[in-house]
């Protein structure tokens, strides 16, 4: 009776999470996969017309953009963002005296909404005000340093902030894991006499792959909503430039009145979402389960 | 530090090499350290810098530059007279607002985290990888995506415009996350653990209460921090699922900075985005502690 | 039980003793959050309040009221739209064809609105046929400041074709002085755009092209001499403009860095702000060419059923927004000028009344046209797709040829 019991309450407890995810995640999935096919403009309708909203997407520039731009950005965000982060965590793990305040320091950038730190990010990277503007002054006046007006490298600009706004957050993940790693271990390392670098490659590292998957969803999730960063830090611009899915989206939904397509591009969007993310969660899986 | 019998590899050497090597390498650390520290400080530097300057000064002098005469005013402005509206008490009654939605979201969307890794890392049942992926997958969901049909939900369950809608919202798209947290912590720990307790007749909650939940101090800061952020932080929902006297500090906040066609006032906006960080600083500032606390006490399990 | 049918008794007496008196409520949704724009639209909710009216604010800032769209289809789609709503353009039609909006036409008519408002403003706050929305203000966006100093010193006179804005420019590059102070943003790229448009191929042109979407209009020999004159404009701009606010670029005129911009009349706050005069230390003049491109703020009402508190709000609030004196206090504060032809302007300064009077004229002669910039003209879709384009133009080497390929493109695209 009571083994019953207990194995129906694992279940039981993650039955409402899996109803919510179903309603909230998939079935609005499914409404947005519905309304890509329709011809709703500034609301949605929900007669069937086909997949004009597809045809017209792909017939788009600014769309190519954006997604070149997801897998630029996207692919750059992540991997700097994990190895400064790690970087940062190994760092912070040898015993620093003043860890509390630098890792405050760190972390902070996370808690500032980015709607004004895009303002200040504007300025420091503006050639006029900020540091090119800076270092031209200390007397070399040869410096450039315009990314944020140039259309070909102003999606770096993008990165540099995004890097800045997250990596803090790795760097706290991938601390609690080098200090969760048991300690015994390392020392039977140590008396062995392996160096210490390759205690990092080959003992401590592998043993944190949960937190890679963490920070590599956390991540994937950030680079996929960048939404605020872009708007506050180019607006998009120069151009469209600095244009990511996510913005295009918005701005098809919400300022351009034609909420078909951008249930199109979200579908798409998904789509290619889907096709990187799975494999990676599908071997992670695998791996821990068997 | 009172960490005794964690041992970073690094620092707890007994090493033979030279003296000499040692300090230049903690030199080169600490520069490195510093460096980044600087890196990260530089945009906060212009926000307050920019914060304690008169408009005359940064209409005309450099955005960038140290105040020539330092001023509080627009601090006092952003808190308690900025127009957000037709109402101009600044940010001050939209904080409160904030406040009550982030913590019921923070928790709720914690303890079910919690109790959601424990499941899928300690008591697998047939279909759960399935499961975790499914919800993992949800995550990456747009936000701008579910806007509409949440909204056409939250007016069927006549949530629309309330606290609680805003905290049912945070909690559900949370829940990704602190699943995730919670299962890649449980995971490392011993499978033994649970069998022996079970042997013993413990229960599924009374394992978790007294030999997981103890154990998750570092978890639940990593967590906290990144929920309550989320939440904080979140314009998107708070702009389209709050009404007249619910909206969030962002929503405020983003009032007061974003003119259409007036004058703007970057002072205050830079006073106004650094009081809007308050909460989340300080929770950064006061989980900091408790990390190494908990730490301490994970420490002692080994 | 004898308590229950007291209490149900002096109700039902309370309702025959006020039968139709209703206390007027809106909430109005709208995204005047800063400054200038806050303290005019706080002026009519005091009016409101005089009448006995309960006001809610509902504002919602940013993209120039991007965020407030979101924040309003939420509304609508849980079942509980605001009263009020600040919508311009062919956006109050787009609504009305959703059936949510609300019929005012017998506060317009009562208040005589046809006889006060210019007739295309006018065409612009009715839904088949019938009034739907209010009219708040008139932006003229095609305006050139200019930095009176720089001018004087140079011996340039404030240009009336584009031939003579480009010389006065090489003039002044030549001097070492920036001739155009820009805000690499896509709205203020399509602001330029549009007024050149207007200047080189005139107001037909303009309407046929921008408002009308005929495809040999945006196909046509004048079109990509427009998009030659945004090159030569492209020229004129410093090379650090992208992604700068439009406010920063007036700064730029105000602090002697560069000589004109061209911006809608809200830039005049930023001038008067900083204590500079009109005709004094800056000058307003509309952009090269003949004609005037509106921007109409207006709000629209909402469908609220029959509940008689909130039919009794929209219809006071309509009624106080086109009213004379709000009209004169709201518009004196946001730089722009008053909707109604009656209102005096002797409070008014010489930009506005230089404005007024171009309105009226231009209105005679069919030059007085919706902004496609500000979303006066176009649906949001093919303004988005003709603003896509010309930033993209703008912001790159695209050929002109290339440009007009591409903007009747995208138009054909949106339709």
């Amino acid at each position: 009776m009571s083994n019953l019991l207990e194995r129906w309450v694992p279940k039981v407890v993650l039955a409402p999470t899996f109803v919510a995810v179903l309603i909230f995640v998939y079935g609005f999935i499914g409404w947005t996969a519905w309304i890509s096919l329709t011809k709703s403009k500034i609301m949605p309708r929900y007669e069937i017309d086909g997949f004009d909203q597809y045809t017209k997407l792909f017939a788009t520039p600014r769309w190519d953009t954006a997604m070149n731009n997801l897998y630029l950005f996207g692919g750059l965000f992540i991997v700097i963002s994990m190895v400064l982060g790690l970087m940062l965590a190994i760092f912070l793990d040898q015993k620093i005296r003043t860890e509390g305040v630098i890792r405050t320091i760190y972390l902070y950038p996370m808690a500032l909404s980015m709607i004004v730190t895009g303002t200040a990010w504007k300025w420091i990277l503006n050639p006029q005000h900020g540091i090119e503007a800076m270092v031209q002054g200390w007397g070399f006046a040869g410096f450039r340093f315009d990314w944020l007006v140039n259309p070909d490298m102003a999606i770096y600009t993008i990165v540099l902030a995004g890097v800045w706004q997250s990596s803090g957050f790795v760097m706290a993940l991938f601390l609690a894991g080098l200090r969760s790693v048991d300690g015994e271990i390392i020392k039977a390392a140590q008396v062995d006499g392996i160096p210490n670098w390759r205690i990092y490659t080959a003992i401590i590292i592998p043993s944190m792959a949960p937190i890679f998957l963490s920070a590599f969803i956390v991540l994937s999730h950030l680079a996929i909503k960048s939404f605020d960063l872009v708007v506050a830090l180019t607006g998009g611009g120069p151009g469209y430039a600095t244009d990511l899915p996510a913005t295009y989206m918005y701005a098809m939904a919400f300022s351009r009145g034609n909420l078909g397509q951008a249930a199109s591009s979200a579908m798409i969007m998904m789509a290619v979402v889907f096709a990187i993310v799975v494999p990676y969660l599908y071997s992670e899986l695998r791996a821990k389960h068997d | 530090m009172t960490d005794a019998t964690y041992v970073s590899p690094l620092a707890g050497q007994r090493s033979t090499s030279a003296r000499f090597g040692r300090i230049a390498l903690r030199a080169g650390l600490y520069a490195m350290l510093i460096l980044f520290a600087l890196w990260y400080l530089m945009p906060l530097f212009v926000m307050i810098t920019t914060s304690l300057k008169s408009l005359d000064e940064i209409r005309t002098g450099s955005l960038v530059a140290l105040p020539r005469e330092i001023t509080f005013e627009p601090w006092r402005i952003a808190w308690s007279q900025a127009c957000t509206g037709t109402q101009c008490e600044g940010l001050k009654p939209f904080m409160w607002n904030s406040v009550i939605i982030a913590i019921p979201g923070v928790l709720i969307s914690t303890l079910i985290g919690a109790l959601n890794g424990y499941v899928f890392a300690q008591w697998r049942f047939r279909g759960a990888n399935m499961i975790f992926a499914l919800l993992l997958f949800g995550c990456f969901i747009p936000f701008q995506v579910v806007l509409l049909p949440m909204a056409k939900m939250l007016g069927i369950l006549h949530l629309a415009g309330t606290i609680p809608g805003l905290i049912l919202v945070h909690t559900i798209y949370g829940l990704g996350f602190t699943t995730l947290f919670f299962r890649n912590y449980y995971v490392t720990i011993p499978q033994e653990l649970v069998r022996a307790a079970k042997i013993d007749g413990a229960a599924f909650f009374r394992i978790f209460w007294s030999i997981f939940l103890p154990l998750s101090l570092p978890i639940i800061v990593v967590s906290v921090i990144w929920q309550f952020t989320q939440i904080w932080n979140d314009f998107l929902f708070g702009v389209s699922f709050s009404g007249p006297g619910t909206q969030p500090v962002t929503v405020a906040l983003n009032n007061i900075v974003n003119s259409t066609t007036g004058v703007k006032a970057y002072n205050v906006d830079m006073a106004s985005a650094i009081i809007a960080a308050l909460p989340t600083l300080f929770v950064y500032v006061v989980a900091g502690k408790y990390f190494i606390r908990g730490l301490t006490a994970g420490s002692v399990k080994g | 039980m004898t308590i229950k049918h007291v209490i149900a008794a002096s109700s039902a007496m309370a309702l025959l003793a006020f039968p139709a008196v209703a206390e007027p409520t809106a909430e109005v949704l709208h995204w005047w959050t800063s400054g200038g724009e806050a303290k005019s639209v706080a002026v009519l909710q005091e009016q409101f309040k005089e009448r006995g009216g309960v006001w809610t604010d509902m504002p919602v800032a940013g993209g120039g009221g991007d965020a407030a769209m979101t924040a309003l289809r939420a509304r609508v789609l849980s079942g509980n739209p605001p009263t009020a709503v600040q919508l311009k353009g062919p956006a109050i039609q787009e609504w009305y064809e959703e059936g949510v909006l609300a019929d005012i036409s017998d506060v317009a008519e009562e208040q005589h609105w046809g006889d006060v408002l210019p007739a295309q403003i006018a065409e612009h706050m009715k839904c088949d046929g019938h009034w739907c929305a209010a009219p708040v203000n008139v932006h003229r966006v095609n305006w050139i400041w200019g930095n009176k100093k720089i001018l004087d010193d140079n011996g340039i006179a404030m240009p009336t074709t584009w031939e003579e804005f480009n010389a006065a420019a090489e003039k002044l590059k030549a001097a070492g002085i920036t001739p155009l102070a820009h805000g690499g943003q896509a709205w203020q790229d399509a602001t330029v755009f549009e007024t050149v448009v207007l200047g080189m191929g005139g107001p037909e042109f303009y309407q046929k092209a921008l408002v009308d979407l005929d495809m040999d209009a945006l196909g046509s020999d004048t079109m990509i001499k427009v998009f030659d004159e945004m090159r030569v404009l492209r020229g004129f701009v410093d090379e650090n403009y992208p992604g700068r606010d439009w406010n920063l670029a007036t700064a730029m005129v105000m602090n002697g860095e560069a000589a004109f911009q061209i911006m809608g009349d809200w830039a005049k706050g930023e001038f008067l702000a900083a204590g500079k005069k009109p005709g004094v230390d800056f000058t307003c003049a509309a952009t090269p060419g003949h004609g005037f491109l509106y921007n109409v703020d207006s709000f629209a009402m909402f469908d609220v059923g029959d509940d008689a508190d909130k039919v009794a709000g929209q219809k006071l609030l309509a009624e106080l927004i086109v009213a004379p004196s709000f009209q004169e206090t709201f518009n004196l504060n946001k730089g722009s000028i008053p909707v109604r032809t009656d209102v005096s302007l002797d409070k008014f300064d010489d930009c506005a009344k230089l404005s007024s009077k171009d309105m009226n004229a231009d209105a005679k002669d069919g030059s007085l046209l919706p902004s496609y910039a500000h979303g006066m003209a176009l649906r949001g879709e093919p303004a988005g797709a003709i603003t896509d384009v010309v930033t993209a133009h703008f912001n790159s080497d695209m050929t002109s040829e290339e440009a007009v390929k591409q903007l009747q493109d995208a138009v054909a695209n949106a339709m």
